[in-house]
């Protein structure tokens, strides 16, 4: 197998054009140059490192990417990074605390074994936090939350014990 | 021992960091300015390839190396056939990118190598290849007829492999049958759609001349021996790293995709860090699927219902290629019988070249096509002979005092013996009854109807055989530092939790927390003797494995303990850490152990300083490390299993069905599972009901739809329906244990279990529901709304 030549010079960067952003990410404001079109999960994942928020079907139907824009949840694949420029952003490394203690969201998750792969959990506890945290009233009955949970695909856990976590995370958060 | 880990309801481990976003996925781990790969795929089912020229997209900005089949080297071959079988002739596989001609919609032509993934699809579309298409047939029972087109003109027919199997003497059996119940059945293509998609990305090292893989595959040992041979690389130089994966459920064990060949040939040409993230489009195109199969089966019985034979003849849609021989076709045909005795079995299949995407295993890999089969025909059987479906289920199941019951003659994927090892097969499906009440389900029923309401009652009873061989391994170290227990398999998970159940083996063994014994996994520089992640086999072969491996450091540990506290090794208990002199305060940590079984003694910490307060862990003369002697508590061991041990279980379920919306609802869903002695019942749990899940969405839903010419028209999220939370019905699920006798543990693998009987109970219980109406049988699955509303309207 031939291998690379000495000297080899390799481009590093597109001809894209490029736009300053700054946006709000987990409560610090954050400042970039980036490509036009990239989306904002990719500025999440590849310019800041913050790998949590996955991306599963890049045209918005599995949620796996799902993040907090100016509180809502968002999908970060349907969206630019340009366009969340000046907006506020959350994502699932802000829920722990410092120390590593999970939000009880995440905590219920592992009582209940919501999780398997672990790929859709932190899209869907996006979607879950901005539920609580939207101030509206929450059905926590269970076709309630199977509906708000249907943004969201899981291919691992048949849902059932995901359901049963965010009715657990209920217990101990004031929601709505 | 305090408490037994095994059996317990541990939370799992890998939870925290998963749950903080900290999980490290191939598409997460940071590379040093990475190239990233894109391909320019086939448009056609089946085409020459007159022309490509890739001129404008190697002088597009950007971009680093374009890749055709003349520009690939070693590569440029048919990639391996992972099992070969004589029922193949001149099997069929892939070359890494199409040369001449193009066999399916999504196969790979041409790779692009560019500085972002967005550059690298902009000069994909700047490809030019000049296509002269080819007439296709794609449904299976019209592929094998004379004069169909042909996917490969090496291969007649289309036939791809052609096998018989026979077990008993059915051909002097059947003329005794007193009833024939002859059915047709078929299951439609699914795919395994794992959240992540595939991903992989290399680097390699000029200085150290070593290549790194992170593939999220589920067979990184073999990867790893694929690349090094194909590349000509020594094996220690090459790396294969399957860090954390987004599922696979079967979809991730082929090798090679062309990917996993291209992307590491692309690293070492261009001295830069490639990586190739699969798209959601590319999943469904380029990426394997299962499930289609034909079945006509005939059941020879007695007027009691007695199955006395059985035949079944089945098609198998194998794609385009064959690169996973016939183990799909395969694990059906020896699936067939389910739990019954029948003694007298003939059954032939006829895997089918489609220009399709190519089949693999997906999550139950055949058994859902045969539980379908079988289960439909018991059902078609039982109404023939006007008995009851659970009746004449219950005088064919095999019975607690026939196990083992050896189908001779047939042959399991693993090429071993057909043994159902154990069960109690009367009892789960009096469990399921009494669960949902069946004796009293048909007067709920006619009250129903009498409302106007069609309730039907859906059952499917399954068997499984799990916990293939050949081999895995276990190895375990105690760090002569930390006292924290190492354990290494050649697995890799994709969500299973292996380090919780692996850990609460080794945990009750050792006398540890389950959250001290750390398990490193998928990664060939950590232990690289063993197969994959797939058949159910893991918490069977590996968990075995481990099993005996922790036996042995267990004497290690008992044994250095004994010497260090000056006792008998008869009075030295393992808990909580340490090793104790039963009934006494005495103990030595196990971090105090370790230390002092190695000779070298850095005073590292305070284990280190305890060690030296105990007398020496071996009592021998001359050197520090007697003859024979390893420093440390450390010890591989395999295990390697005769045959596949056998699961089963029934579901049942109460459904409605609307007859205007043509819609169903599931009311109450049972499944009783037995997978022998269960080391984790919440990891078991989930995994039963995420199989259902997929079957709930196999049984309904999920349909790979090709129109005519082959074009996919479902190749997304969209039109391709997964179930949300919202069409996954509440399942109890109840469990037996009857442990396996073939394993130490008596354990039976799980991982696909829940999937299998889902199609039959659907189909069942939407039959039953509205027979009233006479809407007739339901024998293929996904049964949509359209489906139901053409029953009704035929009626």
């Amino acid at each position: 197998m031939p291998r690379a030549r000495p000297g080899t010079s390799v481009p590093s960067v597109s001809s894209d054009p490029r736009a300053r952003v700054s946006i709000t990410i987990n409560g610090e404001l954050v400042e970039r140059e980036v490509s036009i079109r990239m989306l904002l999960s990719d500025f999440l994942r590849h310019e800041l490192r913050l790998t949590g928020t996955h991306v599963g079907c890049e045209h918005g139907v599995c949620g796996a990417c799902t993040v907090l824009i100016d509180g809502k949840a968002g999908r970060s694949c349907l969206t630019l990074a340009v366009q969340a420029s000046g907006h506020e952003v959350r994502t699932i490394e802000s829920l722990a605390a410092e120390d590593g203690t999970l939000h009880p969201i995440q905590a219920a998750f592992q009582d209940c074994h919501a999780l398997q792969c672990g790929y859709c959990t932190p899209g869907m506890i996006m979607n879950i936090v901005g539920m609580f945290e939207s101030g509206e009233p929450l059905d926590l009955s269970d076709e309630g939350i199977r509906l708000a949970l249907s943004g969201n695909l899981c291919r691992c856990t048949g849902y059932q014990n995901i359901v049963a976590a965010v009715r657990k995370a209920a217990e101990s958060l004031p929601a709505g | 021992m305090s408490t037994r880990a095994f059996g317990s309801r541990i939370k799992r481990t890998v939870d925290p960091a998963l749950l903080r976003g900290e999980g490290a996925f191939v598409d997460d781990i940071p590379l040093a300015n990475p190239l990233h790969a894109a391909f320019v795929r086939s448009p056609y089912a089946r085409a020459k390839i007159a022309s490509i020229d890739v001129s404008a997209a190697r002088a597009h900005p950007g971009v680093v190396a374009v890749y055709t089949g003349e520009d690939i080297g070693v590569l440029d071959r048919e990639m391996p056939l992972l099992i070969p079988h004589p029922s193949m002739t001149d099997a069929r596989t892939q070359r890494p990118l199409a040369k001449d001609d193009v066999y399916y919609v999504g196969q790979t032509v041409v790779m692009v190598v560019a500085v972002d993934r967005y550059t690298a699809e902009d000069a994909v579309a700047l490809v030019e290849v000049d296509y002269d298409p080819l007439p296709v047939e794609v449904d299976i029972e019209a592929a094998v007829k004379p004069g169909a087109p042909l996917v490969h003109a090496t291969h007649p027919g289309n036939v791809a492999a052609y096998f018989v199997q026979v077990s008993g003497k059915p051909d002097e059996t059947i003329p005794q049958a007193e009833h024939v119940t002859k059915i047709k059945v078929k299951v439609e293509r699914s795919t395994a759609a794992p959240m992540e998609c595939r991903a992989v990305a290399a680097q390699f090292d000029a200085v150290t001349g070593e290549l790194t893989v992170w593939d999220g595959t589920q067979a990184p040992i073999s990867v790893r021996g694929g690349l090094a041979s194909i590349f000509g690389l020594d094996e220690d130089k090459v790396r294969v790293i399957a860090p954390n994966v987004g599922g696979g459920f079967g979809q991730k064990v082929l090798l090679f995709y062309p990917d996993e060949l291209l992307v590491p040939m692309a690293a070492m040409q261009l001295g830069r860090p490639v990586k190739y993230i699969e798209d959601r489009r590319e999943n469904f195109i380029g990426s394997s699927q299962e499930r289609t199969q034909v079945h006509e089966i005939e059941l020879y019985a007695k007027k009691t219902g007695e199955v006395i034979a059985l035949r079944d003849s089945f098609l198998h849609d194998t794609g385009a290629f064959i690169p996973y021989g016939i183990a799909v076709a395969q694990v059906a045909s020896t699936s067939i019988a389910g739990p019954y005795r029948i003694p007298n079995i003939w059954v032939e299949f006829t895997a089918v070249y489609t220009p399709t995407v190519p089949v693999t295993p997906y999550r139950g890999c055949g058994r859902p096509q045969s539980c379908f089969a079988i289960e439909r025909a018991m059902d078609q059987l039982a109404e023939e002979l006007g008995l009851d479906r659970l009746e004449v289920r219950r005088r064919n199941l095999i019975r607690d005092d026939q196990f083992p019951w050896t189908r001779e003659g047939l042959l399991f994927a693993d090429g071993l013996r057909v043994s159902l090892d154990s069960g109690q097969y009367a009892k789960a499906l009096e469990m399921v009854s009494d669960r949902l009440d069946i004796p009293g389900f048909t007067a709920h029923q006619g009250k129903a109807l009498s409302e106007g309401r069609y309730l039907g009652l859906g059952l499917g009873f399954y068997v499984e055989g799990t916990g293939l061989g050949p081999y895995e391994g276990g190895h375990i170290k105690v760090h002569p530092i930390t006292g924290k227990v190492y354990v290494n398999t050649g697995l890799t998970a994709q969500g299973q939790g292996h380090e919780t159940v692996f850990g609460q083996i080794v945990a009750d063994q050792l006398g540890v927390a389950v959250e001290d014994v750390i398990l490193v996994e998928g990664d060939t520089r950590a232990f690289d003797w063993g197969v994959a992640t797939f058949a159910s086999r893991a918490a069977v072969v590996s968990g075995n494995a481990i099993y005996k491996t922790a036996l042995i450091v267990r004497k290690q540990i008992i044994h250095a303990a004994a010497n260090m506290l000056e006792a008998s090794e008869d009075d030295i208990e393992l808990r909580d850490g340490a090793a104790w002199i039963r009934g006494t305060d005495r103990h030595a940590p196990l971090a105090a152990i370790a230390t002092a079984t190695n000779p070298l003694r850095y005073a590292f910490n305070d284990a280190a300083k305890a060690a030296t307060q105990f007398a020496p862990a071996s009592r021998h003369d001359g050197p520090p490390l007697d003859e024979g002697q390893h420093p440390g508590l450390e010890a591989t061991d395999y295990y390697s299993p005769a045959c596949a041990t056998w699961a089963y279980g029934v579901h049942a379920a109460i459904l409605e069905v609307d007859p205007d919306l043509c819609s169903v609802k599931i009311h109450k869903y049972v499944c009783i599972h037995d997978c022998g002695n269960m080391i984790n019942p919440t990891i078991v749990e989930g995994q039963v009901m995420g199989g259902i899940a997929q079957g709930i969405g196999g049984a309904m839903y999920e349909r790979i739809e090709y129109d005519p010419e082959g074009n996919p028209l479902n190749a997304n999220f969209v039109d391709f329906l997964i179930p949300y939370a919202t069409e996954v019905p509440n399942v109890e699920v109840l469990h037996l244990e009857t442990p396996s006798p073939l394993n130490p543990l008596g354990v039976k693998g799980v991982g696909e279990a829940g999937c299998i009987a889902v199609g039959a109970v659907i189909a069942s219980g939407i039959e039953d529901a509205l027979a009233p109406l006479g809407a007739g049988k339901f024998r293929q699955t996904p049964i949509t709304p359209s489906m139901i509303h053409a029953a009704l309207v035929a009626h």
